[in-house]
């Protein structure tokens, strides 16, 4: 089960290396989107997946799966929600300021612009 | 009292929820804002004391034991940054008061402020990985505000690569810290430690190596070292003064103090990554001194000086003897006074002339001798002439190079020195003497306050330079701890 999710999260990697290589802002922000789903997986994964119960008391069972990562998950989520969100209005902005959202043409050297 | 080591971010994170329903209020803003970071000052004083009286603080969060709950862990390397930090902060508050403008300060310039401090502070104090990244997280989503406030075009473009390099680059960091987890299976830096070094009693694992070389591609993004700086001229070249001031001094040191704290706990055993740091560390001293003698733009050299800066420190950690380690800590905290001092007089200087390029102006020192005084007085702190700050953590870097057999890298430190002090001297020759200039909106130009804070910073690093006798044990606890993890460890899972 580990070697199946290792491809799809080096699957998802590749996908969002390629994505984010490429020229256009959103295409760029689908890329960090997918990144973050792949390094998401990762530690799920990494944690184990073991069979098990879900990680609550009432269940009652034998073996419950590691509620570590599962927690650690739900913090690197969150964060990505807002640097995601950010990004975005930051990509809207500078599509309304710099009437581009071509990242090549996104350069410039006027020093005190 | 048990819980004094977490004051220094719960003021700042106090403060910066205050200060956003006060956000119409400029003035109370200030006030409460210099309030508070002359609190955490103080504070932050008080543990370098107590850590030096009664050796290493940790606190265990909700009384939950070590390894099971967060613990902040509070060595003298990361008190006495903490108050290196408050400092700065300081200095750089009273210096946006009369520059970063109204337009500014009415969108959250000071709660985004404080929460960029919380942030710093806590990645200096955390005892636990994933609450690093956190912290990580917490100062970049700070600076990120700080870097787009405003919104003219180039800080847009500017923010928007500084946003994906550090979008990545946590992804990385969560990675790192999924492999760490799986090979080590606890989060706890100390129980880490324990469990690597048990593994490597068995011939070290390759795996090993790799979560390490790992967390030098990630630091390294966050600190600018050799192939990873690529970001950072443009970045830091939009953002106002006060703020280029603050990440100049603070952003990147914390991603050479995680490159410390990592190696020397996490793998000390392993002599291939350190070997890598080194050689990536002369390689950013070469890159940086190229880039600070090759502009003709204030800020670039400047920006450039931080990379030769993040060099020398960790050729410093990477040599990883006794002198070296007392050199790098001594030399971190030297460097992140006088980049700020720096940072702070190319604004002024900019604010006066209303230009970066050094070809445009000339001959400020008959109308503004303070500020060339103080600027020559920094220029040299930065090379490392011996009254001042920059000689005795070079020399110690140096003689640490020397005695690890070192000598190529000791030798570039050494040169680089040279041509830092050329780049800055070259500011200082073709902007302060030569034809007297006059300049369109001089007058308005609020000279003589924004001098106050780098004379303040100038006049610390020189008494730091002066008492560096005083200081030393402190920096000698510091590299105990650094040298030997298991003080660390000690303290933390108290055994």
């Amino acid at each position: 089960m580990e070697i199946l999710m290792a491809f799809v999260i080096g699957i998802l990697f590749m996908s969002a290396t390629y994505l984010m290589l490429s020229k256009s802002l959103l295409r760029i922000i689908v890329g960090t989107g997918l990144l973050s789903h792949g390094a998401h997986l990762l530690i799920l994964t990494m944690g184990g997946l073991k069979r098990g119960s879900a990680p609550l008391l009432g269940e009652h069972a034998k073996n419950y799966t590691d509620p570590l990562p599962q927690a650690l998950i739900l913090t690197a989520i969150v964060i990505s929600f807002g640097v995601t969100a950010f990004f975005l209005v930051l990509a809207y902005r500078a599509y309304q300021e710099l009437g581009t959202d071509n990242v090549e043409e996104m350069k410039g050297t006027e020093p005190n612009d | 009292m048990t819980n004094l080591i977490i004051l220094p971010i719960f003021i700042p994170l106090l403060t910066g929820a205050i200060l956003i329903c006060l956000h119409k209020k400029i003035a109370v803003q200030r006030i409460v804002a210099v309030i508070s970071s002359l609190g955490t000052l103080i504070v932050s004083s008080i543990i370098i004391h107590k850590v030096h009286q009664d050796g290493i603080q940790s606190l265990n969060i909700s009384s939950w034991d070590a390894p099971f709950g967060i613990t902040l862990v509070s060595d003298m390397l990361s008190a006495m940054l903490v108050c290196t930090t408050s400092i700065m902060a300081l200095a750089c508050l009273l210096y946006s008061f009369k520059s970063i403008g109204n337009e500014r300060e009415n969108y959250y310039y000071y709660p985004v402020f404080s929460f960029l401090l919380v942030g710093v502070n806590g990645a200096f104090m955390t005892g636990d990985i994933f609450n690093l990244f956190v912290f990580f997280e917490v100062m970049l989503m700070s600076s990120y505000v700080l870097l787009v406030l405003g919104g003219t075009k180039i800080q847009l473009r500017e923010s928007i690569k500084y946003l994906l390099v550090n979008v990545i680059s946590s992804a990385l960091f969560v990675i790192a810290v999924a492999l760490l987890y799986s090979v080590a299976g606890t989060l706890n830096m100390a129980h880490i430690s324990e469990r690597i070094s048990a593994i490597s009693g068995y011939g070290m694992p390759g795996i090993v190596s790799v979560i390490a070389v790992m967390f030098l591609i990630v630091f390294g993004l966050k600190g600018a070292i050799f192939p990873l700086f690529f970001w950072m001229p443009g970045s830091y070249y939009a953002p106002p003064a006060p703020v280029l001031a603050l990440f100049g001094a603070l952003l990147t040191k914390v991603g050479v103090y995680s490159i410390t704290r990592t190696f020397t706990l996490f793998f000390y055993h392993d002599g291939f990554v350190f070997q890598l740091l080194s050689i990536l560390a002369i390689l950013s001293i070469i890159v940086g001194v190229i880039g600070a003698i090759a502009y003709w733009d204030v800020k670039k050299i400047i920006i450039y000086n931080i990379i030769v800066a993040v060099g020398a420190i960790l050729y410093g950690v990477s040599v990883m003897n006794p002198a070296s380690i007392k050199g790098a800590v001594y030399y971190l905290i030297h460097d992140m006074i006088i980049k700020a001092a720096l940072f702070l007089l190319v604004g002024n200087i900019i604010a006066i002339t209303g230009s970066a390029n050094l070809k445009k102006f000339s001959g400020l020192i008959s109308r503004y001798p303070g500020l060339g005084w103080t600027f020559f007085i920094a220029a040299l702190a930065l090379a490392g002439i011996p009254p001042l700050s920059g000689f005795v953590g070079k020399l110690l870097i140096i003689q640490g190079g020397f005695e690890g057999n070192s000598f190529f890298g000791a030798a570039i430190v050494l040169m680089s020195s040279l041509l830092v002090l050329f780049s800055v001297m070259k500011i200082f020759i073709n902007g302060f003497w030569g034809k007297n200039l006059t300049f369109e909106g001089e007058e308005k130009a609020p000279v003589k306050w924004l001098l106050i804070s780098p004379i303040i910073l100038v006049a610390i690093s020189a008494l730091y330079g002066l008492y560096s006798e005083a200081i030393l044990p402190y920096i000698g606890q510091a590299s105990d701890t650094l040298l030997d993890p298991q003080i660390y460890i000690d303290a933390v899972l108290k055994e």
